[in-house]
């Protein structure tokens, strides 16, 4: 943390360093943002937070302009977070951004529980939430919202009905499931040993039909509310016509509990209450434990969400007024300021507007759109405000579509976890009959006959088989995101294991992707070097290529580029002041005047672009691009686990080899064209090699579709990115050789897991068969070995070595 | 002998407040966040002493 922004832990920016004192020593600072924040932390006495924190802070961005929340003061707009109670205090629900620790909650809750006129404040953060009570007569909504966002934790109004909230009501109902079952076990089995005691000292039928009675219930609840779930899916999947593993659980469990009433009623003959109550108990644990490892897992899924601004200015007869998205309705009217996110489906008023639609569609270039045209909620707006007319918003907007066909893709269980499941679709069928058939064998014995076939279905219950693979990519999944690391595929897992080779983009992967222009060298007499910037930046303003955000975009200018258009891999053209401008590689721009390329000033460390018009080359500018620092390590760890890195890039030699030089990887390929990049790729495919492909997601979009296992960086195209694997979330490549030594850890657990599943069940079904197994012990047989394959995918939480000196408690990836 | 025709009902009972008394916290919401607070412990309620700032007289 020394060698960066003691705040945020960014690296700092040159020159004159910002510093604040903290706790008696002067650190430094990246920005006034982080400059302020920190200051207030020291000076509201909440200091401590920087001993205590586990994950640097995260900067506040510009978000935090108080005006931005003074929608929350009124009443309407508090309707969907905010309850009012009885005192005539309010109690406020939100979700809260970047919160990963404890220390986190910790200051949330100094900063905010000091101000006057909040009576109490809860942090959540397993689940990044925030329980606010507040007096509306002495503290505003909206103050308390603006200091959150101050302190780097942009807080969200929490949207009803999302899945974050349905995950908790799952979560409780699991919990007293398992509780229920838990107590009514215990009770079960105590009157269970009296009986058997019974049963060999003799005993008085009264108190034997008594204590029958009793388990029956202890049993009854237990039974119809923590077993109510494996009877629904049996029936589910029947309806399917599947039989899943829940069928013969269900038969099981409906059976013998059946038997053991009629006997009770009847007064004579076994009873299994204390069989059917483990069974349920233990089953029930194994589902909690692979339910909450999922539920960690699918956290990320409200990010979709936050990418629409929460408030909007609506036009009104009065004027302009900010309100909250869910009070918005179709037709209203609402300004979008310049740089902001579209609110709302809708149609686009007064003017054009240039639009960036990548966020959906992928496209990394602004469109046009005409008054009239129909715009998307999330699309971000071009340089001018705008008005817009809804068309459909909240629930209806094709953001919310895309939200749920997310859900519903995360939600899908990956193909190897699915191959399980066939199998336990085959396992299944096969253990009602081989139940059938050992009742059938025994069938001269018919007290026996009901006691093996119900060991039999309880003892090779497929639990733990079809349970291996899922439990074990989810517990990776999950330890995975705690990292930062998105996993969109489960099975790039597997594949990850085989990979030898890594290719890397160069812009925006292992460079910052924040290119500057170095140098001007203009080639036409009366062309100022300011002049010819300008032009520069009006013909990239448009375009949302990495290498167009080194030009500043002009602050006062009058012109705009029109049919502007981008060509992959060589640059773009525009027409400003009724004259066609190009600027991209010199090929590209030569084309123009049908002109002999130029050759670039010899500069090995910078690109070197030319701007041109239809009469001939205007000016060279050199961009440079700062590689990652943690480009030249992560490669380095790389190599060590065993693959082979290369680079492969569209931008020019000079500086592809000289990022090669920097982070120390031998082979590097230059000028590649998407296409050349495919061929590159198909080339070390046909060779029989597995390649991961890591990539920002601009111009790589076709290699990361194609390669084994594509990777691709936060800052590229976001979620509509569907051709990765894996997202980094963080931007930091460092985490990429975790992620592949995860990767491996999951494979030998899965394997452990698949390995022990099926010589259990090899071991029990003779066993049981041959009526050496009681039920009781089978059913403790059954859930112990599933147990034991959900504990053993656990172990995925835990890093695979301690990597400092001091062991820091990790909230984030604590076993429950 | 007989008493147990009493204390097992009455046994029942304590399982069953047992069970609501559980279902009552998981809805008070006292099991939804199991990681946070065992680290809460460790930071102060009340604005921490800051040993760092004394200067020596």
């Amino acid at each position: 943390m020394t060698a960066g922004c003691f705040h945020c832990g960014q690296p700092l920016p040159t020159g004159t360093p910002r510093q604040v004192v903290i706790q008696g020593h002067l650190q430094p600072v990246c920005c006034a943002g982080c400059e302020m924040a920190a200051q207030w932390i020291q000076s509201a006495g909440l200091g401590a937070y920087y001993r205590w924190r586990t994950e640097p802070a995260t900067a506040p961005d510009g978000s935090t302009d108080h005006a931005l929340f003074l929608a929350y003061d009124r009443t309407q707009a508090q309707q969907s977070f905010v309850t009012a109670l009885p005192d005539g205090h309010r109690e406020a629900e939100l979700l809260v951004e970047n919160l990963n620790c404890a220390a986190c909650a910790w200051l949330i809750e100094g900063a905010l529980g000091n101000q006057p006129g909040v009576d109490r404040i809860q942090v959540n953060a397993a689940n990044g939430r925030l329980l606010l009570r507040f007096d509306p007569a002495r503290v505003r909504l909206s103050d308390l919202l603006a200091r959150l966002a101050s302190l780097g934790f942009p807080p969200h109004p929490q949207r009803p009905g999302q899945a974050g909230a349905l995950h908790l009501r799952e979560r409780r109902q699991a919990l007293k499931r398992l509780a229920l079952s838990g107590l009514g076990m215990m009770q079960a089995m105590t009157y269970a040993l009296s009986l058997y005691g019974g049963a060999f000292h003799g005993m008085d039928p009264v108190y034997a039909d008594f204590l029958r009675l009793v388990s029956l219930l202890i049993t009854t609840p237990v039974v119809l509310y923590a077993g109510w779930p494996f009877f629904e899916s049996a029936v589910q999947g029947l309806r399917a016509r599947r039989i899943g593993m829940d069928v013969p659980v269900a038969v099981a469990i409906g059976v013998a509990f059946a038997a053991s009433v009629r006997n009770t009623l009847v007064g004579s003959g076994p009873v299994y209450f204390d069989t059917v109550c483990m069974f349920i108990f233990f089953l029930t644990l194994a589902r909690y434990l692979q339910a909450s490892a999922r539920a960690r897992a699918g956290e990320s899924g409200d990010a979709l969400a936050r990418l629409l601004p929460d408030t909007c200015l609506r036009e009104t007869a009065q004027g302009l007024e900010t309100i909250t998205l869910q009070e918005l309705m179709p037709g209203d009217r609402v300004r979008v300021p310049p740089g902001a996110a579209l609110p709302a489906d809708g149609r686009v008023l007064d003017q054009a507007v240039w639009m960036d639609e990548s966020l959906l569609t992928g496209e990394s270039h602004a469109v046009r759109r005409m008054p009239g045209d129909r715009v998307i909620a999330g699309s971000v707006n071009g340089e001018q405000a705008l008005r817009l007319e809804v068309t459909a918003c909240n629930a209806d907007s094709t953001i919310s579509h895309i939200g749920r066909l997310l859900r519903k893709a995360q939600s899908e269980r990956p193909t190897t976890a699915a191959q399980a499941d066939r199998l336990a679709a085959y396992f299944a069928p096969a253990v009602l009959l081989a139940a059938a058939g050992s009742a059938w064998l025994w069938r001269a014995d018919p007290s026996r006959a009901m006691d093996v076939a119900l060991a039999v279905l309880v003892v090779t219950c497929p639990c733990a088989l079809s349970i291996a693979t899922p439990t074990a990519l989810v517990a990776a999944m999950a330890h995975l995101l705690s990292r930062g690391v998105v996993v969109i595929r489960g099975a790039a897992l597997e594949t990850l294991c085989e990979v030898r080779r890594a290719v890397f983009d160069k812009t925006g992967t292992l460079t910052e992707g924040r290119p500057q222009v170095t140098q001007i060298h203009p080639l036409r007499a009366g062309l100022t070097r300011d002049r010819a910037l300008a032009l520069a930046g009006i013909l990239e303003q448009a375009v949302h290529h990495p290498l167009a955000r080194a030009f500043a975009a002009p602050t006062a200018t009058t012109h705009s580029a029109s049919a502007v258009r981008l060509v992959a891999g060589a640059g773009v053209e525009g027409r400003i002041d009724g004259r066609v401008l190009r600027l991209g590689r010199p090929d590209f721009a030569a084309a123009l005047w049908h002109g002999a390329p130029l050759t670039a000033p010899a500069d090995g460390a910078s690109s070197w672009l030319l701007m041109g018009d239809e009469t001939g080359p205007l000016a060279w500018f050199a961009v440079a691009d700062p590689v990652r620092p943690d480009a030249s390590a992560t490669l380095a760890r790389l190599r060590a686990l065993g693959l082979s890195c290369q680079i492969a890039s569209g931008d020019a030699k000079g500086p592809v080899s000289a990022v090669a030089r920097a982070v120390g990887c031998a082979q590097a390929d230059a000028r590649l064209t998407p296409e050349d990049k495919l061929a590159l790729l198909d080339g070390l495919q046909t060779r029989g090699e597995r390649v991961l492909a890591v990539g920002d997601g601009v111009n790589d979009a076709p290699l990361l579709a194609r390669a084994d296992v594509s990777v691709a960086m936060a800052a590229g195209t976001a979620l509509a990115h569907t051709s990765a694997d894996l997202i980094l979330l963080q931007d930091r490549l460092s985490v990429l050789p975790d992620v592949i030594e995860t990767a491996r850890r999951t494979r030998r657990i899965i394997r452990q897991n698949l390995a022990w599943a099926l010589a259990y069940n090899a071991l029990a079904v003779p066993l049981a068969a041959a009526g050496l197994v009681t039920p009781w012990l089978a059913s403790l047989g059954m859930s112990l070995s599933s147990v034991l394959v959900v504990l053993n995918a656990q172990r995925l939480y835990r890093p695979a070595a301690p990597t400092l000196a001091v062991d820091v408690p990790r909230v984030a990836v604590q076993t429950p | 002998m007989n008493a147990l025709f009493l204390l097992i009902p009455l046994s029942l009972v304590l399982v069953g407040l047992a069970v609501a008394l559980f279902f009552w916290a998981v809805h008070a919401g006292q099991f939804d966040d199991l990681d946070s607070p065992a680290y809460r412990i460790l930071l102060d309620d009340s604005p921490p002493a800051e040993p760092e700032d004394r200067t020596p007289p």
